[in-house]
């Protein structure tokens, strides 16, 4: 325990954002579920599931936020496509969850998922098997993320393809796998998804005890996935490619392999938002093709871009503080919330550059002085 | 060569030989038993119909230093292209070495093989430290997995210390590239090229935007890596290339013009008609 307290001291020394954000998580992790169980409805501390489900599901955008900066705010990527690696580890995670419902579906049947059934299917297709087995679904979780993005990044980065270009075709791509999702020969539950999930490792998907592990596990997940990060942003690789950011060309000729540090870090982060996916589908209660829209990929970008890219922990505040106005707004006034969206992107890009971070970072500088 | 003898970062110098040959994993070890580390014949680079190098043929000898003039637009920074790879030729070919096609390797492997560059814009990673960029520039094990987990060794570290002193860019160690003034920039660019530990140096207009003291310390630095290093110098500033030249070649419309002693070329009429005497 004490070289583990060690490690990460001294991964996030000189880093107060990190500190602030791990412990603040660390606090999370004991006193939301505490509320939750332990403090009876009646009294006015009391959280509510709905909350305590809410504020898990924010963990997990903030998860999928953080792997969003990496290539962004650290390496210039502007992806907008890397919902399309959130929505997969969605999936994956919710064809276990399908699994898991057995006989206890409409149809009653044990080996089909509702869907092909209805469908007249006779067979569980190839691509479904394993994932009756956590483990299994878990690898997949970050396996098939991770090899779209090096198959994708192979292509675009060995090609050379950025900026503008590269954006565009990030787009192209969770727009592809959308329309291919909503076919429902696909046989990934078409436009209507997978839904209907009854329990998770046993534990039923309803129970609060169930919902607070998920939300530690998001917790968690958000802390370790922060650390890995921080590891990486600190090490030569984060230099190389900071370096090769804004000088690409430099990079190469100075002798390093700048597609294969691309590709690499696209991978990690397409694990990454994998990861944030396969935590927001249990909470949620549902995965369906809407999550590869690309505006899903624009509203990452703002959350990141809102925030203050580059910092990693920017990217955690702003997907939370977006999130939470998203929630406030399209319960009050829910016809303003997409013109409020993309005022707030203008307004973020115009007046703080460097997000919100930028700002409270201006500000200690001012009262140290 | 008189401060030859004097080189702080030539101390380790069987490193310099050394180094780069046991880098190259591959069985085509760089061969200059001929002279020439460098041979370019017949290249030819069109843009658009425009031939911007013009059946060049050049030849750097291991271990000189070499100045090379002309005009705007005369093709020295194509040449620098083609040599690391950047610009594919239409024509002719290109070998470091007896051995080493380069017009088959890719700019990476050009760069780990020991032929290093200095652009006419100097380029250094602006959101880095002075420390740092020296520390990427350094020739190690360059692969993606290797720098997640590279720490630096004390030689390292000393190594980087030797050539901040070098580049007289001490102080400023933990300064953000960004910055540097102009002359600091290129300085720290001819000290991440020194990190490199190359074979050949191809230095693009090192001393432009520099003031007359730095230019000076530019052309001591230059001159103390002949010998060891092949050094191939772009320049515009006639006083600087006469301080350090020993050859110089003058490139006219993407071919050869004239090559000699400075005195001669000068000398030369079709020189004087078309770059000098303009
Ligand atoms: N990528 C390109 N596309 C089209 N033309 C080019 C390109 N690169 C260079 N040229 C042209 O080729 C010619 C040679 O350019 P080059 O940069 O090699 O000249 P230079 O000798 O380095 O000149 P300077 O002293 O101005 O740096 C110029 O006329 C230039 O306009
Ligand atoms: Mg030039």
């Amino acid at each position: 325990m004490r070289t583990h307290n060690s490690l990460i001291s001294k991964l996030v020394q000189s880093d107060r954002g990190g500190s602030v954000l791990l412990a603040l998580l660390g606090i999370a992790m004991v006193l939301v579920p505490l509320l939750n169980l332990a403090v009876p409805e009646s009294s006015a501390l009391h959280l509510s599931t709905y909350t305590m489900t809410l504020l898990g599901k924010y963990l997990a955008f903030a998860l999928l936020a953080l792997a969003l900066d990496l290539v962004w705010g650290y390496c210039g990527i502007l992806s907008l496509g890397h919902g399309a690696f959130f929505a997969l580890g969605g999936y994956a995670m919710g064809m276990y969850l399908m699994r898991q419902i057995g006989e206890r579906g409409v149809y009653g049947n044990a080996e089909l998922p509702d869907f092909m059934v209805f469908l007249n299917w006779q067979e569980l297709p190839w691509y479904w098997f394993g994932f009756d087995q956590f483990w299994f679904a878990m690898l997949m979780v970050v396996v098939v993320p991770g090899l779209l993005a090096f198959a994708f990044g192979w292509l675009a980065f060995r090609s050379r393809v950025t900026g503008v270009y590269l954006s565009i075709m990030t787009q192209a791509l969770t727009f592809a796998l959308m329309l291919a999702f909503f076919r429902n020969e696909m046989g990934f539950g078409g436009n209507n998804g997978l839904t209907d999930f009854k329990d998770i490792l046993g534990f039923d998907l309803q129970a609060d005890t169930t919902r607070a592990g998920l939300f530690v596990a998001s917790a968690l997940a958000l802390a370790l996935g922060y650390l890995l990060s921080r590891f990486v942003v600190n090490s030569k690789f984060g230099r190389v490619i900071v370096a090769l950011r804004d000088a690409e060309s430099r990079a190469r000729f100075i002798g390093y392999k700048v597609e294969m540090y691309k590709v690499g870090l696209f991978v990690f982060s397409a694990m990454l938002a994998g990861i944030a996916g396969a935590l927001y589908v249990p909470q949620v209660g549902i995965i369906n093709p809407g999550e590869f829209s690309p505006l899903n990929s624009i509203e990452l970008v703002i959350w990141v871009a809102v925030g203050g890219r580059g910092t990693l922990y920017g990217a955690v505040l702003g997907a939370l503080l977006v999130n939470y106005a998203k929630t406030y707004f399209t319960g009050a006034f829910p016809e303003i919330w997409l013109f409020a969206l993309g005022a707030l992107f203008v307004l973020v890009t115009i007046l703080l550059p460097r997000g919100v971070i930028g700002v409270l970072r201006r500000k200690q500088a001012e009262t140290a002085t | 060569m008189s401060s030859e003898a004097n080189l702080p970062h030539d101390i380790p110098g069987a490193n310099f030989s050394a180094a780069p040959q046991s880098r190259v994993a591959d069985p085509e070890v760089l061969d200059t038993t001929h002279g020439p580390i460098l041979y370019l014949e017949g290249v030819t680079v069109s843009f658009d119909g425009f031939k911007a190098l013009n059946n060049l043929s050049l030849y750097i000898d291991d271990g000189e230093l070499r100045c090379i003039i002309g005009a705007n637009g005369a093709g020295k920074t194509t040449m620098m292209d083609v040599i690391t790879g950047k610009t594919r030729p239409d024509s002719g070919s290109v070998f470091f070495g007896q051995t080493i096609n380069l017009l088959e390797l890719s700019e990476t492997d050009i760069a780990q093989r020991g032929i290093g560059r200095k652009f006419q814009k100097p380029t250094v990673f602006e959101p880095l430290s002075v420390f740092e960029n020296l520390e990427l520039a350094m020739a190690t094990d360059k692969r993606a997995w290797v720098s997640l987990f590279a720490k630096l060794t004390g030689e390292q570290r000393d190594r980087i210390d030797e050539v901040l002193t070098i580049i007289g860019l001490t102080t400023e160690r933990q300064r953000r590239a960004g910055q540097l003034s102009h002359g600091q920039k290129q300085w720290l660019e001819i000290g991440m090229l020194l990190m490199q530990n190359p074979r050949v140096l191809l230095v693009d207009e090192p001393v432009a935007g520099m003031t007359a003291q730095e230019v000076e310390r530019t052309a001591e630095l230059l001159l103390s890596l002949g010998g060891r290093h092949s050094v191939v110098v772009v320049e515009h500033d006639m006083e600087f290339v006469r301080s350090i030249a020993n050859i110089v070649t003058v490139l006219h419309e993407g071919s050869v013009l004239a090559e000699g002693s400075m005195s001669k070329v000068q000398n030369d009429p079709r020189v004087i008609e078309v770059y000098l005497g303009e």
